[in-house]
This record gives structure tokens, C-alpha cells and sequence, in this order.
């Protein structure tokens, strides 16, 4: 593997052609609204996000990234706002066609084919066709001789491939991955962004967070820049990265560091 | 001095040469303690477990009082169980005083509260890092339970066996409510304090061994489950 990835090997090609594939989409998030102690920590007037290639969600620490992935997929109420995913409001028939990958990844203590069949099983999916998925997920993922190992005494990579394959084994509409490659090696990279492109391939709507520039470069179809809690740009990848319609985002750009 | 030498090696001699006598007593405390950790488990993991992930008013008062429950003197447990299962007693009816079956109810009412306790720290702990995962699979927090349960479920066998250490090893209940006739009710303990006021060291010491063994035991199975544990990441 000491061969070159270049920037655009990995362009997911724009599906916004498919529209109507993804039943889940478009998202609209209306006058949404977090806060922990006294501050506001996420301010958001309005979102929209549609189906196509991923949106990755980039700015500097703290600027609410990681609690907008929470407050979308459901996992923290919001203090005010909406989400409304086609024309319906967010709850647990939404959250169940979506999936979400932590930038520590949680694994059960159970062994690896355990973990995804433990996804599925919570899905509903009866117990005679999960072992065939469970197979079929392990080997996508790369893990299928480690399929009885004790999932958390994988290595980091193996770890997070193994959340991957176990958020995507429900074949979810929409996919939230917070940092999922922010401690991994450029192989342990790769291998999680050959799964994300493949599920994006398949029609799941890829929403992430990412701080590398050349990830987001790789996989973005559009970007969300944030900064303090706050949507500063929302704009296709391309123009994102030649020219970048906010000041915070071009010194972002320039130099990563945003004060 | 002479007289405690010849005690142990009477003693060693009771143990090796199984004696049906001390045998019969140690089998019956088994039956009793393990029937007694079988059923306080039974009460005791889902209760500590519905504290861990329940969210209701009182919650923290519950807790402090399941936890000041662990150190309950089990002669007051004898005492309450006695009531009860007395003649005038709610459960007289049922004539259990002085059987087996009394002594196993004490032990459950002592032993339950360690387990729930045990279990609510190690499920609050395990769900302090599932919660966001679980929820992200659409499970709830009270279909959460039997999942944070087997997760736990290594950390949790060594709140059994914590319990098991303390009803295996406790006197004041059993001798109320089991009265410590023989071939009938006497345990371990109670024949310790029984033959060691009548000057039969031999036996009391025989039992001793036996109960000191149980103790290394338990916590030779509780270090074994730590490492193996450890070493497959599953604590």
C-alpha cells in the first residue's frame, strides 16, 4: 500500500440524478436550537440537506458539529426546532433507517459476527436470514477471520471497520459518522472509506464530520461549514474548497486554525 | 496447648476420612446459600438493573437505601424473618419456621439488597457508555435491560459471588429462624458457635477449614473471572 491515492480516485459521483431513491430524504431542520448550561451551544435557523453525495460537516472544535450529527439523528432533544425528514416528523420510525458511527466506536462485549448480528436482531430482522448477513457484512468489512474474536480486542482500525459494517448491515437511508477515521493509519482510512463510498454507491445519504481536509476533499459532494454553533456556509464541495463564500472558512481553509 | 493440637489434627482427620456427619451439615449450607443467591439474584439484577437506567422521582433515595441495605446485621434479619414466619405471623401459615426453607428466606432478604446494589453500579457504569449506541439501534432504555445484563454479565458473577461469601458465612439468621436442629437445620456456622460453647473443637475447627476453603475459593474464582475477563476485553 505505499502507492498514491489521489485527491479525486475517490469522487463519489453526484447522485442527485436519483432523487427519489432515498424514501428518508431531504432533511429540513427549522429554527433548531441546543444548550448545556446556560449557553447555547447549537444555533441553527435552517438546514436542508438532500440525497446525493456525502455532506461532510467541517470547523474548528466546539463549533457544534458533533452535537448537530446528535440533535439530526435523534440522540439529544433539541431545546427548540424541527427536523422533519420527507414531510415527517423526526422519531423513532426515522431514526430506525439511520445509522451512526462514534468517533470511539461503542462494541458490545460480544464477538464480532455478535455485534452485527446484535444490530440486526434489533432491527427485526428474523433470526434464519441473519446469519447469511452477518457473514456477508463481516466479509465486506474485511473481518470474517476474526468472526469470533472478542470484538473489543481488535485493533483500532478493526474496531471501527467492525462499527461501520454493524451501522450498515440495516442497509440504513441515512448514515451520521462522527470522526470515524480521526486516530487511524492511511490503510485503516482507506478500508473505512471504501465502505463509506460503496454504501453511498448503494443510495444511503452519508452525513459526516470530519476535521482532515483531504478526506473531506475525497469523499464531500457538499460541505457545511460551522463556527460557533452556528451554520456559517453550506455550499457544494468544488466551490467550497476554490472559493469559499465566508471569511471563517477561507482562514479555515488557509491555515485550519479558526479562533 | 496440647489440647488445641490434638483438636487439629481430630479436625484433619473429620475432613479426610468424610465423616457423614460434618458432610451432611456442609452440603445443607450449600443448599441453603446457593438456593438463597439463586433466587436474591433472580430479585435482586433486575431490580439493581431498573435502578441503573430508570428515571423517576426518589430515584437517589432508592439507591442510598439499597446501598445502606448491604450492611443489614443479619441477627435484625432473623429477628424480622422470625415475625413473619412465627405462628402469629403474616406468613405463619405457612409453617416454615425452623426448616430449611426459613433459613433460605433470610438469606435471600440479606443477600438480595448486595446484589442489587452490586448490579445497579456495575449497569450504570456498562450504560454510561452503551446509552448513545443503544439508542442510535432504536432500543429503549427498559428494552436496554437484557442487554446491558449479558454485557455485564462477567462483573455481575462476582456480585454473586459476593453475595454467596456473605450467606455462606452468616450465623445470626439462620440460628433464629432455622434453630439449629440437628441433621435438620444446622449449617456450618451455626454448628461452629454450637460445638465450640460445648468444648467439640474438633468439629468446630473441621468446619472452620471448610468455610476458610470456600472463602479462598471465591476469591480465587473472582481473581480467575478478572483476568480471563481482562484478557478477552470483556470487563
Amino acid at each position: 500500500m505505499n502507492r498514491m491515492i489521489a485527491a479525486d480516485e475517490f469522487k463519489v459521483p453526484d447522485r442527485s440524478d436519483n432523487a427519489s431513491a432515498n424514501p428518508t430524504l431531504p432533511l429540513t431542520a427549522t429554527g433548531l436550537t441546543y444548550s448545556a448550561g446556560g449557553r447555547t451551544l447549537v444555533d441553527v435557523g435552517q438546514l436542508d440537506i438532500r440525497t446525493g453525495a456525502p455532506t461532510i460537516i467541517m470547523g474548528p472544535n466546539g463549533a457544534g458539529k458533533s452535537l448537530l450529527l446528535r440533535l439530526l439523528h435523534g440522540l439529544i432533544e433539541p431545546a427548540c426546532g424541527d427536523i422533519v425528514w420527507a414531510g415527517r416528523q423526526a422519531g423513532e420510525a426515522e431514526r430506525s433507517r439511520q445509522a451512526m458511527v462514534f468517533q470511539r466506536p461503542v462494541l458490545l462485549r460480544r464477538s464480532v459476527a455478535a455485534n452485527i448480528d446484535y444490530s440486526l436482531k434489533v432491527h427485526g430482522i428474523a433470526r434464519g436470514t441473519r446469519a447469511g448477513r452477518v457473514a456477508a457484512w463481516m466479509e465486506k468489512a474485511g473481518l470474517e477471520a476474526l468472526a469470533r474474536q472478542p470484538a473489543r480486542t481488535l485493533s483500532g482500525g478493526e474496531q471501527q471497520r467492525l462499527a461501520l459494517a454493524r451501522a450498515l448491515c440495516t442497509e440504513p437511508d441515512v448514515l451520521f459518522l462522527d470522526e470515524p477515521t480521526a486516530s487511524l493509519d492511511p490503510v485503516s482510512t482507506h478500508a473505512i472509506e471504501t465502505l463509506i463510498r460503496d454504501a453511498c454507491a448503494r443510495g444511503a445519504k452519508i452525513i459526516m464530520v470530519t476535521h482532515d481536509l483531504g478526506q473531506a476533499k475525497r469523499l464531500a459532494g457538499e460541505i457545511i461549514f460551522m463556527h460557533r454553533g452556528g451554520i456559517v456556509e453550506q455550499s457544494p464541495a468544488k466551490k467550497f474548497f476554490s472559493s469559499p463564500a465566508s471569511g471563517q472558512a477561507s482562514a479555515f481553509l488557509a491555515g485550519g486554525l479558526v479562533l | 496447648m496440647q489440647d488445641f493440637a490434638s483438636s487439629f489434627a481430630t479436625a484433619l482427620g473429620l475432613l479426610f476420612s468424610g465423616d457423614p456427619e460434618l458432610w451432611a451439615i456442609v452440603l445443607l449450607s450449600l443448599r441453603v446459600s446457593l438456593s438463597a443467591v439463586a433466587i436474591a439474584a433472580l430479585i435482586g439484577m433486575p431490580l439493581g438493573a431498573a435502578l441503573a437506567v430508570g428515571r423517576f422521582p426518589g430515584r437517589g433515595a432508592v439507591v442510598i437505601l439499597v446501598n445502606s441495605l448491604m450492611g443489614l446485621p443479619p441477627v435484625v434479619v432473623g429477628l424480622l424473618v422470625y415475625l413473619l414466619l412465627s405462628n402469629a405471623g403474616p406468613l405463619g401459615v405457612l409453617q416454615l419456621l425452623y426448616t430449611p426453607g426459613a433459613m433460605i428466606l433470610a438469606q435471600v432478604v440479606l443477600v438480595t439488597p448486595i446484589i442489587a446494589a452490586l448490579t445497579r453500579q456495575v449497569i450504570e457504569d456498562l450504560d454510561a457508555e452503551y446509552s448513545e449506541q443503544l439508542r442510535s439501534f432504536g432500543v429503549s432504555r427498559i428494552a436496554s435491560v437484557p442487554t446491558l445484563l449479558w454485557d455485564g454479565r462477567y462483573s455481575l458473577l462476582t456480585a454473586l459471588l459476593a453475595g454467596f461469601g456473605r450467606a455462606v458465612a452468616e450465623v445470626g439468621a439462620v440460628i433464629i429462624v432455622g434453630g439449629n436442629i440437628n441433621h435438620v437445620t444446622r449449617v456450618m456456622t451455626t454448628t461452629i458457635a454450637l460445638e465450640t460453647s460445648k468444648g467439640n473443637l474438633a468439629l468446630a475447627l473441621a468446619l472452620g477449614f471448610i468455610l476458610i476453603g470456600i472463602a479462598i475459593g471465591v476469591n480465587a474464582a473472582l481473581g480467575l473471572i478478572k483476568v480471563t475477563t481482562t484478557r478477552s476485553a470483556y470487563a
